[in-house]
């Protein structure tokens, strides 16, 4: 008989000995050496550090804005107050959290880790890509904190030009620059993925996540230059009233339209792939099971990241294009559905007959392909063009994207961060009050934004801070959502924290996972492996894959018998 | 044994402890470059395309525009900039062959005639401001030829092309010069002369943008 292989639970009651001498964390610990690191683990702690900060500030903004919406009546903040709070909270959202969220801080810890490199391929410009970051956030913080922006994060214009007196443009100098921060990140990971590899990591070799990134990475190359240009635009359109955008003068406000959607779009898809990534490897690690369909999940990156290239125009149906562009862009908007789906399919058939168990990632990433499913499939309907003419601007849409910025990007993040933690940290977080967290949350975040599908479909419009009283029940339900989605998030902050001086400690491999970043200590020696590892195999080969094996051989060995 | 690097009197090239060897770090280097001029054209491009919509929707005033450019100045700056790529091309040539001295030479030479290119610019951008031509409230246009609001898209669009086009000059200036003074210092060999050749693809992709800006600004009117 073989021998009974250890459940991830078991692995988890176990207390490891005391971490390696000498690692990444220890090595040194002035504050000087934070700062001038060049080792891609500690750039994604500082990552790590920033993003949160942006997190707290937007969803502080966020629970304003729900409590206002409790009432039918306009009575916590004025009009103009709510315009700032929510384009604080677009903004902070998703340029300071959601796009460098797992790409910054996971990707900076696990791409050269699991690829068994000593580092990326630029290190300093690495460091260098945290610091215009911190710049950008500091323009960024200064607008909100100067006063606010009322334009919403898509800074449309004529508003954001020509009629608002609001800090328009250090908001959008704050964009510009964080724009440079993520081409630099993106363009180290791709150099990084096609150069370093350890020997024996081929391309079919390499772990979905680094997949997903290397996907990713070529949009925030390609893309954000046009984010770039734009905001340019609108700066020197908005100081100088040059009329690029202004018809009065000539101008085509839609042109603005275009070139941000054009980034914006992709970057939508920025904010999820990172995501598909990380579960990739929650979903086949707790199954216990190689990933079904590997290749079918590593090009469906690769379709998503190019055909989102061409979908921008799907959000202006109703500004003023023309019918057949909208015909076009509903269309490919459509078709990319195909390979998002070819994901959720994968991963639902690595599940089927796993060995699966629910620890904490786990439960993060089956809420994730839940909840990305209705996300994915709300998106359909506005993307559908006489349908989008009854649910544009309405609360549907706020949910639809919500379910896939949040139901997606934010669990696979809060996933991948216990997932990894041990890694990180050479520390367990509390295992029933991490499964704890990630339930308060599923139930939160499906209470906050369930009901705005319901709002959206009966017609309420976003982006007003009162509403008639026949839509109250609803709007009370998302904002008792909300509280509960903000104790899910709490939890964690809470005993991760914990963890760090208290937390059982990992050992190498506490989930016994297959991949290059268990095979070193927790946390990392400061190059991440004492000697270069040399790959033989696939990289998902779990237990049940090999059972598989043994299965096959039984039964040739059981046929040539009968022979 | 690296006999090949030691056995000159360039100190042995450096190579960055996260890579494995001199030619991994080449190759990332290379890449990491050809990604960047990736980036720079989407970052142009943004630019192309708004030139490109409002050229269709007002192809008279831009033709009357772009007569009011110093045609033969702009003939002038093609021809510097493509003598500065073939100063460039030579300078990594050089690098190759181990020519020290030309090396220093050529990316002086290359330097040099993007200044002059600078130069020559600056007197076409002094022109546009004595015609009240720089874009914003003081922006005149007695022509008659065409609507003063479209010609003041075109000079927009004239000022952000050829200024971020500039920038990019100057940037490639600062890149060479450095360069020169390592390659006098004898930093680089026949073995490690890469950042030589990355900074020329940086400063033939600035020239080719040149290549294109110049027939869409300067020639629309004359065919």
């Amino acid at each position: 008989m073989s021998t009974q292989i250890p459940s991830a639970s078991d692995l988890a009651e176990t207390d490891f000995g005391p971490p390696p001498a000498k690692n990444y964390l220890n090595e040194e610990t002035t504050i000087r050496s934070w700062l001038l690191t060049t080792d891609h683990k500690r750039i994604g702690l500082l990552y790590l550090f920033t993003i949160l900060i942006f997190f707290a500030i937007a969803s502080f903004a966020a629970a304003m804005m729900r409590l206002e919406l409790l009432t039918p009546a306009g009575d916590l903040v004025l009009s103009q107050t709510y315009n700032k709070l929510f384009t604080i909270h677009g903004v902070l959202m998703v340029w300071f959290f959601l796009i460098p969220s797992i790409p910054t801080v996971l990707g900076n810890f696990l791409i050269p880790l699991m690829i068994g490199a000593r580092d990326l391929a630029f290190p300093k410009l690495n460091l260098a890509s945290w610091y215009i970051f911190i710049t950008a956030g500091a323009f960024t913080l200064y607008a909100v904190f100067a006063g606010g922006v009322e334009t919403g994060w898509t800074f449309y214009t004529p508003l954001s030009t020509k009629y608002t007196n609001t800090h328009v443009f250090a908001m959008a100098m704050g964009v510009f620059i964080s724009g440079f921060s993520s081409i630099l990140t993106g363009l180290n990971f791709i150099v990084t993925i096609h150069k370093m590899r350890a020997p024996g990591m081929k391309w079919m070799r390499l772990p979905l996540f680094c997949w997903s990134l290397y996907a990713t990475s070529i949009i925030m190359v390609l893309a954000t230059p046009v984010l770039a240009v734009v905001t340019m635009l609108l700066a020197i359109e908005r100081l100088w009233g040059v009329g690029i955008f202004d018809p009065a003068l000539g101008g085509d406000p839609v042109l603005f339209q275009h070139l941000f959607w054009f980034y914006s779009h992709p970057a939508v898809y920025i904010m999820i792939l990172p995501g598909f990534g990380v579960i990739s490897e929650l979903i086949t690690c707790f199954s216990r099971k190689r990933i079904f369909g590997y290749e079918f999940i590593a090009f469906a990156s690769m379709a998503i990241a190019i055909l989102g290239f061409v979908v921008w125009g799907h959000h202006m149906f109703l500004s003023s294009q023309s019918v057949y562009s909208g015909m076009v862009f509903s269309f490919l908007s459509f078709v990319i559905a195909v390979p998002s789906a070819i994901k959720v399919f994968n991963w639902t058939a690595t599940l089927y007959k796993g060995s699966i168990t629910f620890e904490t990632p786990m439960l993060y990433a089956l809420g994730f392909i839940g909840l990305f499913t209705i996300g994915g499939m709300t998106g359909l309907f506005v993307a559908a063009l006489a349908t989008d003419v009854h649910l544009h601007d309405t609360y549907f849409v706020v949910a639809h994207f919500h379910y896939i910025m949040v139901g997606g990007m934010v669990l696979a993040f809060m996933g991948g961060l216990h997932y990894w933690w041990p890694k990180i940290t050479g520390r367990r977080y509390p295992e029933p009050l991490g499964q704890l967290a990630a339930l308060v949350t599923f139930i939160g975040f499906n209470l906050t934004f369930f009901p705005q599908f319901i709002l959206g479909y009966l017609g309420m419009p976003r982006r007003y801070h009162a509403y008639p009283p026949e839509w109250q029940v609803w709007n009370v339900l998302s904002t008792a959502g909300a509280s509960i989605l903000a104790v899910g998030y709490m939890m964690p902050l809470g005993y991760l924290i914990w963890s760090l001086k208290k937390g059982k400690r990992a050992g190498e491999n506490p989930w016994e996972a297959t991949g290059l970043e268990w095979q070193t200590t927790s946390p990392p020696p400061k190059h991440n492996f004492d000697v270069t590892p040399i790959v033989t195999e696939e990289p998902y080969a779990y237990p049940l894959a090999a059972s598989d094996e043994h299965l096959k051989a039984e039964k040739g060995r059981r046929a040539l018998e009968h022979a | 044994m690296p006999e090949a690097a030691t056995s000159r009197n360039a100190p042995p090239p450096a190579r960055e402890e996260q890579f494995n060897d001199l030619e991994q770090q080449t190759e990332a280097a290379h890449l990491g470059m050809w990604l960047f001029l990736s980036t720079e054209i989407l970052f142009f491009g943004g630019l192309f395309g708004a030139y490109t919509i409002y050229r269709v929707s007002y192809p008279a005033a831009f033709a009357a525009a772009s007569k009011d450019l110093l045609m033969w100045a702009g003939a002038a700056d093609t021809a510097i900039l493509l003598v500065s790529s073939f100063a460039m091309a030579m300078a990594v040539h050089a690098a190759q062959t181990d020519a020290r001295r030309a090396l220093t030479v050529f990316l002086l030479l290359a330097a040099g005639i993007g200044g002059l290119f600078l130069c020559l610019h600056g007197y076409e951008y002094y022109k546009d401001f004595a015609e009240h031509h720089i874009p914003g409230p003081s922006f005149r246009y007695e022509g008659g030829k065409a609507p003063a609001n479209q010609v003041q898209l075109f000079f927009l669009l004239y000022f952000l092309m050829t200024g971020l086009h500039s920038l990019h000059v100057t940037i490639g200036i600062v890149i060479l010069t450095v360069l020169a003074v390592q390659s006098w210092r004898g930093k680089f060999s026949r073995e490690y002369y890469n950042p030589v050749e990355i900074a020329g693809l940086y400063w033939h992709f600035v020239d080719i943008v040149w290549v294109f800006l110049f027939p869409l600004l300067y020639l629309i009117a004359r065919r």
